[in-house]
């Protein structure tokens, strides 16, 4: 479990390493990106298996259910997407990719 | 067990910031997806034995549910994700996130359900008796957070998707939402403060609304910050939930996209000349603006495809700007067509691609690459901006508003102080368009009406290929 100031500090970290990621990516890989981090945030999945594990009465069972069906459609949508997108990368002839973006 | 579980979180947390960090490279960023999706599947498969589950007396039933509920979920985003065209993108990305933020937003109402029957049923005075301070502050807020992202996400999407055409729900929408916001974080309190299920129930209620009302008044032409702000606000809902269950995984996954998204959406408002805030509040592109724009005069002049196609052959220098018009079309195959033809003939060819070209940055990239245009062509608006006096033909196909030169000149254009491409400076323009009216944004843009612009109208598809053609014969 991960309580009170260390959970702060990994808030923190994280978040710097987000904003370091993000500022040095070309325009032409923005979408892909927008895209990759909505796959990155599927990870609710994980939350939302458990929110439907420790579920006791019929209707946090309804919730937990619903929860683990949308965050199952957020990974593999986000993964099916991003991966779709990035495919078309490979496409390029030239290894020389200096001086067009920066 | 359990360390298992933990070291398997920490692995999945570094696969994900490893995949990220390589998706900032076209070189690499293929395998960081692979990265990224390994990573999940690892996170994914220890949660099975997860204790808060196996523990339950229910774990049958729910281990049961889990696996339905991740067929289904998971079965329809790879259904509709194999399938959607390379257009559709932004919307489809839309739905996924907004799953993302309902799923957070759902993981908040169990906790606070489970709280809530053990308010009533006497063992504890309040929620947060049961859940502590910090988490049940931190589910509430994320429930919140999350569950705007939901409603606003799939409203983002119908708009997207041309299933939502109106932009005008209530007079004084603007005023309406403030008070519902400020309800909001009443109900919020006292959700904190009493316990009760019906004030729980209507403190979710109104969050979907709340999503639902902020995002219709959004201009079309604003929707990638909305697209990209609801992603962010996902990831930062996620991270909450995270800290609500413990769990180090989501804590860090959540916050990286959050603040990650953050800046992303910051971005690419500036690239508009917007902030944020005026994205939300100032109603851009949704008709007013539009219809006080002022007449800008002169006629636009027609050109064939069989003129141009000369034109090009004979160019030293072509630059191609493609816009939402092409993804339309689907030109982009043609349009490579025609650019490998002229490179034959010994013309430099170039793209150049404006930050907000298309409905989200980069969708033109990913079109073009699509087609198999090589990156080493494309080039970015400040790259590229100064080369446009040296270019003999600009063609300008599908796009309005990134190359529309009353955002420079015209302080009372609604554009103004939008940074655009150069187009005007380069010798010729031909504008490939469907019709005379006006972009997406619904601004007039004096460039069609200049005296080096000539207009091609037709599909897009249709007129790449007359112009194919036309190249081909000489």
């Amino acid at each position: 479990m991960i309580e009170g100031l260390a959970a702060l500090y990994i808030f923190l970290l994280a978040g710097f390493t987000g904003f370091e990621i993000i500022s040095r990516v070309p325009v032409i890989l923005h979408t892909p990106l927008m895209s990759g981090s909505n796959f990155v945030h599927g990870i609710v999945l994980v939350g939302a298996m458990i929110a439907l594990g420790i579920a006791e009465t019929t209707s946090q069972q309804v919730i937990g259910f619903i929860a683990v069906l949308l965050a199952a459609g957020n990974a593999v949508g986000g993964y099916v997407v991003t991966e779709r997108m990035l495919e078309m990368f490979k496409t390029t002839g030239k290894q020389d990719n200096k001086g067009a973006h920066k | 067990m359990e360390l298992i579980i933990q070291i398997s979180y920490l692995l999945a947390a570094v696969l994900f910031i490893l995949g990220l960090k390589q998706m900032s490279s076209p070189v690499t960023a293929r395998r960081g997806i692979h990265w990224a999706g390994a990573g999940m599947v690892v996170a994914t498969l220890v949660t099975f034995a997860a204790e808060e589950i196996t523990g339950n007396e229910q774990a049958a039933t729910n281990v049961m549910l889990i696996i339905i509920a991740i067929a289904l979920g998971g079965g329809y985003a790879w259904y509709t994700g194999k399938r959607v065209a390379m257009t559709d993108m932004p919307q489809m990305i839309a739905m996924y996130n907004g799953m993302g933020g309902g799923a957070a937003a759902a993981i908040a109402a169990v906790e606070l359900l489970k709280a809530q029957a053990a308010v009533q049923s006497g063992s504890y005075s309040s929620i947060p008796d049961y859940l502590g301070a910090d988490v049940t502050v931190l589910a509430i807020l994320g429930a919140i957070i999350g569950t705007i992202a939901f409603s606003g996400s799939i409203i983002a999407w119908a708009k997207l998707d041309g299933r939502l055409n109106t932009s005008k729900l209530l007079p004084q929408q603007q005023l309406i939402n403030l008070i519902l916001a400020v309800v909001l974080v009443v109900l919020a309190v006292n959700v904190y403060l009493s316990g009760s299920l019906n004030l729980i129930i209507a403190f979710f209620v109104l969050a979907l609304v709340l999503g639902v009302f902020i995002t219709v008044p959004v201009g079309g032409a604003d929707m990638p910050v909305i697209i990209s702000l609801f992603n962010a606000l996902t990831g930062l809902a996620v991270g909450f939930e995270g800290y609500v269950l413990g769990n180090a995984a989501m804590i860090i996954a959540g916050t990286v996209v959050g603040s990650a998204g953050t800046l992303l959406t910051h971005l690419m408002a500036k690239a508009m000349n917007r902030s944020v805030a005026n994205v939300f509040f100032s109603g851009f592109g949704t008709g007013p603006a539009a219809e006080a724009s002022a007449d800008i005069g002169g006629t636009q002049k027609e050109v064939q495809a069989q003129d141009v196609g000369i034109m090009m052959a004979y160019a030293t220098q072509v630059i191609v700007i493609p816009g939402y018009g092409m993804a339309v079309a689907q030109a982009q195959h043609k349009i490579w067509e025609l650019t490998q033809l002229l490179t034959e003939k010994g013309v430099k060819v170039k793209f150049a691609i404006h930050p907000v070209a298309g409905r989200m940055p980069g969708h033109m990239n990913v079109l073009l690459a699509e087609a198999g245009v090589p990156y080493d062509m494309i080039y970015d608006m400040e790259d590229i901006n100064a080369d446009f006096p040296n270019t003999t033909v600009t063609l300008v196909i599908g796009a309005n508003d990134v190359v529309n030169p009353a955002a420079k000149k015209d302080p009372s254009s609604p554009l103004f102080g939008m940074p655009t491409l150069n187009a005007e400076a380069s010798q010729n323009v031909i504008v490939i368009k469907r019709g005379r009216g006006t972009g997406f944004s619904g601004v007039e843009n004096p460039l069609f009406v200049a005296d080096n612009t000539r207009m091609l109208f037709g599909d897009g598809q249709k007129v790449a290929n007359e112009l194919i053609q036309a190249v081909k014969e000489l």
